[in-house]
């Protein structure tokens, strides 16, 4: 039926310029309830005999949307009208309740009233588009109660008193959102409301806290004043990033003044959240140092600082104030602008993970009680909620929503979401892990697993007969992994030429022989970037018949592959290389160990055996090449557990253990990698996908340098060849000495990033740490999207596929990048925390005594380094009460930090004894602990 | 920017396969020879046919068949905007040229040597899908005027927005970047005479794009069969026969 005969023409008439829109109305849309006699009920989505029937309002769609989310709340209708409105005024919230209502467990129906021949009104004269909407949602209601006849009530949930009013006028059954959960006599469900602000008060949880201060923020600019000001150059737009590991520190990337400019201390933040798109006025030049007191100022919100794992790179590491020392001298920090915010120009507000700070039970517990989220995440500030169940949440790792911060009061408001588990449980921290982390956990979804070919899967003659694949199953093709591996994705082949060269292959699993782009199964992967590994479970991008069967190059079985393979002469020469899709067949899955010890076996000569030892003789000699192009050795401190496989819990813990086997491995995948990079550069150079490592500037080696003086070792760090060759130099008096130091400068460099090659000029495509001009992903396509789509590019590349096309459009790479980035980010701090946790529950019952490093000084004690366990944190030296003062003084220029009567002294790098323990300073909030023996 | 709801419903409320409304009337002009007015939804278009007359200029006269001339223009009150467009741009030469070969396919021309056929069409309402219209009203007008043809040709426009074939795109819809579909068809004889297309479309999704469109002409090609044998009948009662 193409043209239904009973729509009746309606034209709806716009503003200033006039626009006649058609309107269809319908006889068509149905009611949604499956017990209805008129209406085809195929499409219904409420339940079989509800005894109320819902209508929910807009104000309670934007502002309820956490309650909404619970089970609780069911047999809801949503008008059309209201998600349009929904839609204008919260996109996030929009997609929560498109969710909700599109999710086949819950019975939300969406009834397009607007379209409905009895529902839809026409705006009367003097009728604001609000009134307007309001009385469309009446009708609509009016419209289901008569529909349904009086065996079911319909009820209009709204918070709008004149609305209410008004549908009791006519008759139609109406309450609020806290009078309708009221009734349902839960009450946990009281603690998702959102309060109205006005019935906030302000003082009653702050009083609890002695000699508070009372905060008073400056107002906001209005949003035209900020345009103008934008537009004037007189405010700087930007996204407010707060520094991890210093709350009150926050930085803005201004395009307009081509720098950061630093926000210091909270109220010159002004209640911006992380995240917030921020306008920011720039302080006078006088002020630009004012930074530490203002720390200082806010310091008595201030937590000490927790023993963390040692951080990787500079993106890790907390951002170094600058020492206020009694010198006087000026940093060269303090020379960076600083500002304060005057308005926000888009929150990022979402919910947080965390727990609410310890509190007495009051007296009449059951009543309401005002508590203080405290976000695990530091960056956010504490959020003031209301909660009937103070006594279940105490304990529990909670997920709490921001209301409003208004600016009379120090903290912003919000409400309770879900609780995740109790605090200190390892599948609760886990689970928060991910959760701070955004990382999606969920299990695949059915579209998603349609698009996995059929189990068992086993090579067909087809891809045999494919002419764009090699058969490559009669060379001895072997893996080397680290033992357990199963999602083996790499595979690697090394065959002496009657010439004297050796044809060297690198084989990485065919994933996007299975992954379509467009298919459901590639926009998860996508959206998932990379597989996360915890140190219990790992999160992976693709389903695991995927990952572990079907791309998995497992020995003994026939797999599609995409080779490498070039021809090297003895010296690691490379003679030619060409790239071609493949089948091959492993001939064995090596574990680091065992192909080390094959090598290491000298009454060995079988032919896998010569084959690794020729590889790894080449591998030598190609990292040798590599380092004198002034490659970084980098070292981190990175730990490997030892788990129970029954409890799950960490048995061991121990530095990861580097091989030789690793390193030739390693070698050749970053050859392959260069190699892919360059043919998908030369094919794509605009729309290729790199890696790039940027160049540590000056700041960034700052401390390194400082600490480098003060022991009296000179680096020259003007470039990466002659960083590398002072790095090599610096050999202290103890074997551990020189690791140290790479450990230092690694963590003063910041991380390798995705990006498109159409962004950058070529110059900007190094990559600093491999001293390599391009380099890109290709070897780990089961576990890293970038490493999909770099395939793809390849393949293209060599003819043998299309590009599709979301290459043609540079601002969609570019997105693709940005969301890489974004992911592995957050799948290394998931790792980090994961790790970090793991560690606290490893010492919870192993009190030990170990050796560490210094590694800053501060004015109260130092930082020390534990290599064996691969943490940092503060040892104090006086109780915190005394901050810097008392018996101990710091010598700025060589780094200590001495007795004032020059009995006792520490420097930097200097080994101490300490003593590691859990302790719990607060109930339920267990912490690792160093003391100095 | 949603333009079906997960609802299925368009904007204006149609769901994807719904055509807009669509109204003909034949004989608007009565000094013409053949004319009509068409409506798809709140595009509106007249055309109105002279001949087969006499070739005004003789040196386009042609002795095997008949010269097909069209001449396509907007009314300047057709689009909200008001503006007062130039006759004879590039978009309008386009279109008379799209419609003047479209019907020249169907007319029998080799039966009216040394004569001229004149099709005037003028949008008097736009909004998306003026190409179409253009198309069926000069169908119209061609056999009120009771020039010889093989066939009707109708037309109608097919889009993709939302990873969904949509029917009949609108303004709204038509200005949205997506592929927009124009066809043109021979309904008896199941034949394309006309195939435009704008932006890009995987080639499997432009079969069902396409077949959407067929169907929109076919059901278009109805319309028009039954607004014709209406007109008969209004003309036999008038001649009382
Ligand atoms: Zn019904």
């Amino acid at each position: 039926m193409l043209h239904n005969k009973s729509f009746v023409k309606k034209t709806r008439a716009g503003r200033v310029m006039k626009q006649v829109r058609e309107h269809y109305l319908r006889d068509d849309i149905f009611c949604g309830a499956p017990f209805c006699k008129v209406c085809d009920t195929s499409g219904a989505r409420l339940s079989a005999s509800p005894s109320t029937i819902l209508v929910l309002d807009t104000n309670v769609v934007l502002h309820q949307i956490d309650l909404l989310e619970n089970l609780a709340i069911d047999d809801a209708v949503v008008l059309s009208i209201v998600l349009e409105e929904v839609k204008n005024k919260n996109l996030s919230v929009y997609n929560r309740i498109r969710a909700i209502c599109s999710n086949s467990k819950r019975n939300f129906f969406v009834f397009s009233n607007e379209y409905h021949r009895d529902t839809y009104i026409k705006e009367m004269t003097g009728e604001t588009k609000n009134d307007r909407n309001d009385r469309a949602i009446r009708v609509a209601t009016q419209w289901y109660q008569n529909h349904l006849g009086s065996g079911v009530k319909v009820l209009l949930i709204t918070n709008d008193k004149e609305n209410k009013r008004k549908a009791n006028e006519e008759g139609i059954h109406a309450e609020t959102v806290e009078t309708y959960v009221k009734s349902l006599d839960r009450p946990d469900l009281l603690d998702l409301l959102v309060r109205p602000s006005e019935d906030v008060d302000m003082e009653e949880v702050e009083d609890l806290r002695p000699s508070k201060r009372k905060v008073i923020y400056i107002e906001h600019k209005p949003m035209s004043e900020i345009t103008s000001g934008l537009h004037r150059g007189i405010y700087h737009q930007g996204k407010l990033r707060v520094n991890r590991y210093n709350p009150f520190e926050a930085y803005v990337g201004s395009e307009s003044i081509g720098d950061q400019i630093i926000i210091y201390g909270r109220s010159n933040m002004n209640r911006a959240f992380d995240g917030d798109i921020v306008a920011v006025e720039l302080l006078p030049q006088d002020q630009w140092q004012e930074e530490k007191s203002l720390s200082i100022a806010c310091g008595d919100e201030d937590e000490d600082e927790d023993v963390h794992l040692a951080p990787n790179s500079a993106d890790d590491a907390p951002r170094t104030i600058p020492q206020q020392g009694s010198s006087g001298e000026i940093n060269a920090v303090s020379s960076r602008p600083s500002g304060r915010i005057v308005g926000i120009i888009k929150r990022n507000w979402h919910s947080y993970c965390g727990s609410l700070e310890p509190m007495p039970m009051p007296a009449g517990s059951g009543g309401i009680v005002h508590a203080l989220f405290v976000s695990k995440d530091r960056r956010f500030p504490k959020i003031r909620i209301q909660t009937r169940q103070l006594e279940n949440l105490l304990d529990k790792r909670i997920v709490v929503a921001v209301d409003s911060w208004d600016r009379q009061s120090r903290y912003p408001s919000g409400h309770y979401v879900r609780t995740i588990g109790e605090i200190g449980d390892r599948d609760t921290e886990s689970e928060v892990v991910l959760i701070e982390n955004d990382i999606n956990s969920r299990p695949f979804s059915s579209q998603v697993l349609a698009c996995l070919p059929p189990l068992p899967w086993t090579v067909s003659s087809e891809d045999l007969s494919n002419p764009i694949r090699q058969d490559l199953r009669n060379v001895r093709v072997f893996s080397v992994d680290p033992p357990g591996c199963k999602d083996i994705d790499d595979a690697l082949h090394c065959t002496a030429l009657p010439n004297g060269n050796f044809e060297v292959g690198v084989h990485i699993a065919d994933v996007t022989n299975f992954v379509h782009p467009g298919t459901p199964l590639d926009d998860e992967a996508a959206q998932r970037g990379t597989s996360v590994y915890l140190v219990e479970r790992r999160i992976d991008m693709l389903p695991k018949p995927l990952t572990e069967d079907i791309c998995s190059l497992r020995s003994d079985v026939e797999r599609l592959a995409f080779s490498v393979i070039w021809e090297m002469t003895p010296e690691a020469d490379v003679v030619s290389s060409r790239f071609t899709k493949s089948v091959i067949k492993s001939s064995a899955a090596m574990s680091y160990v065992e192909a080390q010890a094959r090598m290491d076996d000298s009454r060995l000569m079988d032919p896998l055996t010569t084959d690794l030892r020729n590889m790894n003789s080449l591998a030598k000699k190609m990292r040798l090449r590599r380092i004198e192009r002034g490659a970084l050795t980098l070292a981190s401190a990175e730990v490997k557990f030892q788990i129970d496989t029954e409890t799950h819990d960490p048995l061991d813990i121990g530095m990861y253990q580097i091989r030789e086997a690793n390193q030739m491995v390693e070698e050749f995948m970053l050859a392959a990698n260069v190699s892919v990079a360059q043919q998908i550069l030369k094919s794509f150079p605009l729309c290729s996908l790199l890696r790039r490592h940027p160049t540590p500037t000056k700041e960034m080696l700052e401390p390194l340098l400082r600490t480098a003086a003060a022991i009296g070792l000179h680096l020259d760090v003007s470039t990466s060849k002659a960083m590398a060759d002072s790095l090599d130099q610096a050999v202290g008096d103890d074997p551990y000495f020189n690791k140290l130091i790479r450990i230092l400068a690694t963590r003063c460099m910041s991380q390798a990033v995705y990006f498109c090659s159409g962004e950058l000029s070529p110059p900007e495509y190094h990559h600093y740490g491999l001293a390599a001009p391009i380099y890109t992903h290709f070897t780990s396509p089961i576990r890293r999207y970038a490493d999909v789509i770099v395939h793809r590019l390849l393949a293209a590349s060599l003819g043998i596929f299309k590009l599709p096309s979301i290459f043609q459009d540079r601002g969609q790479l570019t997105s693709v990048s940005d969301n890489l980035n974004y992911r592995h980010r957050n799948a290394q701090m998931a790792g980090r925390a994961s790790v970090e946790l793991h560690t606290l529950i490893y010492f919870r019952k192993r009190p030990t005594d170990t050796e560490a490093r210094i590694v800053k000084i501060r004015s109260n004690g130092f930082f020390v380094f534990v290599p064996k366990y691969g943490i940092e944190g503060p040892v104090y030296l006086t109780t915190r009460s005394e901050k810097g003062g008392g018996e101990w003084y710091i010598d700025e220029q060589q780094q200590k930090i001495k007795k004032i009567d020059g009995s006792i002294s520490y420097s930097i790098l200097q080994t101490v004894q300490i003593h590691l323990e859990v302790v719990e300073p607060q109930p339920n909030r267990p912490k690792l602990q160093l003391s100095l023996i | 920017m949603e333009y079906v709801s997960p609802e299925g419903l368009r904007l204006d409320g149609r769901r994807p396969m719904e055509m807009r409304q669509i109204r003909a009337e034949i004989g608007a002009v009565s000094k013409a020879d053949g004319s009509a007015v068409f409506e798809m939804g709140n595009t509106k278009v007249i055309a109105a046919v002279y001949g087969p007359r006499q070739v005004q200029n003789k040196s386009q006269q042609m002795s095997d068949q008949a010269l097909v001339r069209c001449e396509y223009s907007m009314a300047n009150f057709s689009t909200g905007d008001r503006m007062r467009k130039p006759k004879g741009d590039r978009r309008s030469t386009e279109i008379s040229l799209v419609i003047r070969q479209t019907m020249e396919a169907c007319i029998l021309t080799h039966l009216m040597p040394h004569s001229q056929i004149d099709i005037f069409v003028q949008v008097l309402q736009a909004d998306g899908g003026t190409r179409s219209a253009c198309i069926n009203a000069a169908t119209l007008a061609l056999a009120d005027a009771g020039i010889p043809m093989r066939d009707l040709v109708t037309s109608c426009s097919a889009g993709y927005l939302n990873s969904t074939p949509l029917l009949d795109l609108n303004y709204v819809e038509d200005s949205a970047g997506g592929a927009d579909v124009t066809l043109g068809i021979l309904p008896k004889l199941d034949k394309v005479t006309l195939l435009q297309m704008d932006s890009k479309l995987p080639i499997d999704i432009l079969e069902n794009v396409m077949q959407l469109a067929i169907e929109g002409c076919k059901a278009v090609a109805n319309y028009i069969r039954e607004i014709l044998l209406e007109n008969t009948k209004q003309l036999e009662y008038r001649r009382g026969v």
